[in-house]
């Protein structure tokens, strides 16, 4: 049953996990073959950051991305999809950002109080533990979005997925 | 209604331990679809479809209504079957981020090393 390698960009990396760890936190961990200073820089650089966050998979596309990624300071992303005019905005503030350990940043693009999200970087052997930690400011909101899907956002996101969940298929 | 009432965990677990059945829940958590439509979504037969969903059906995790000639699904109103949709599909779009991320490492890897020599 082993998977057979399909020469992927990078040496063979075991697959993002993903759990909600309590009623209001929801956690994704993986992997990432290089160290620490490397993939935060690939985060905290706009250019770079820019280049992955919206893999081509998604059927969005990154419009704009603006940052001050330091403590205090503010992102604004916006994606965007051929069916629609609309853009879709996702926007908030950065309250830690401590290299190359870690970075905390708010979701404000929702009508209520959104989840803040934590990363960590933990660096072993060259490789990086990464965990995106999504904190909800209530049960209640974190299990609005797993109903309807379309808290901070992800939702709308979700919506454009048919590409992913075809590849997800195919390769399956 | 019956559906109400989850299904026995194994039934269920079994029935999630297929990246395709997971991917359906997925596809059915943004939008109901028929059976050809799943299976034209999933690049396979009807028939193959099908099966898939008898099992996720059986689990409690999808609702099928018939309608003149078409069989439209749903997901199931366990919490599970929504819960198992989302959690999937955070995880791809999670996974094809970090697939790219790790990419753009791999070039920043290789730039210092190229410096690093010169």
């Amino acid at each position: 049953m082993d998977a057979v390698e399909q020469g992927g960009p990078t040496p063979h990396t075991p697959g993002a996990k993903s759990e909600r760890v309590s009623d209001r936190e929801f956690v994704v961990t993986r992997t990432i073959n290089g160290p620490a200073r490397l993939v935060f820089e690939a985060w905290t650089n706009p250019e770079l950051f820019k280049r992955w966050w919206v893999p081509a998979s998604f059927g969005v596309t990154l419009i704009s991305y603006e940052a001050d990624v330091r403590t205090g300071g503010s992102y604004r992303l916006e994606m965007g999809h051929p069916s629609s005019e609309q853009t879709m905005p996702f926007f908030g503030r950065y309250l830690e950002v401590v290299a190359p350990t870690r970075l905390v940043w708010t979701n404000e693009e929702g009508d209520e109080a959104g989840a803040v999200t934590t990363v960590t970087f933990e660096e072993k052997d060259g490789v990086t533990l990464v965990v995106v930690h999504d904190y909800y400011p209530t049960k209640e909101a974190l299990d609005e979005a797993i109903e309807s899907g379309s808290t901070s956002g992800w939702g709308e996101q979700f919506t454009q997925l048919d590409g992913l969940v075809g590849t997800l298929a195919a390769g399956g | 209604m019956v559906q109400c009432l989850s299904a026995p965990l194994d039934v269920a677990f079994a029935a999630l331990s297929d990246a395709t059945r997971r991917g359906v829940l997925v596809r059915l958590g943004d939008a109901d679809a028929s059976i050809s439509e799943l299976a034209q979504a999933f690049r396979m037969t009807l028939t193959g479809m099908k099966k898939h969903v008898v099992v996720l059906e059986e689990a409690g995790l999808v609702v099928t209504e018939k309608v003149g000639r078409v069989r439209t699904c749903k997901l199931g109103k366990s919490r599970l079957a929504a819960e198992t949709a989302w959690i999937e599909a955070y995880r791809k779009l999670w996974d094809s981020r970090f697939d790219a991320l790790e990419a753009v490492v791999e070039e920043l890897k290789q730039k210092e090393a190229i410096d690093g020599r010169s």
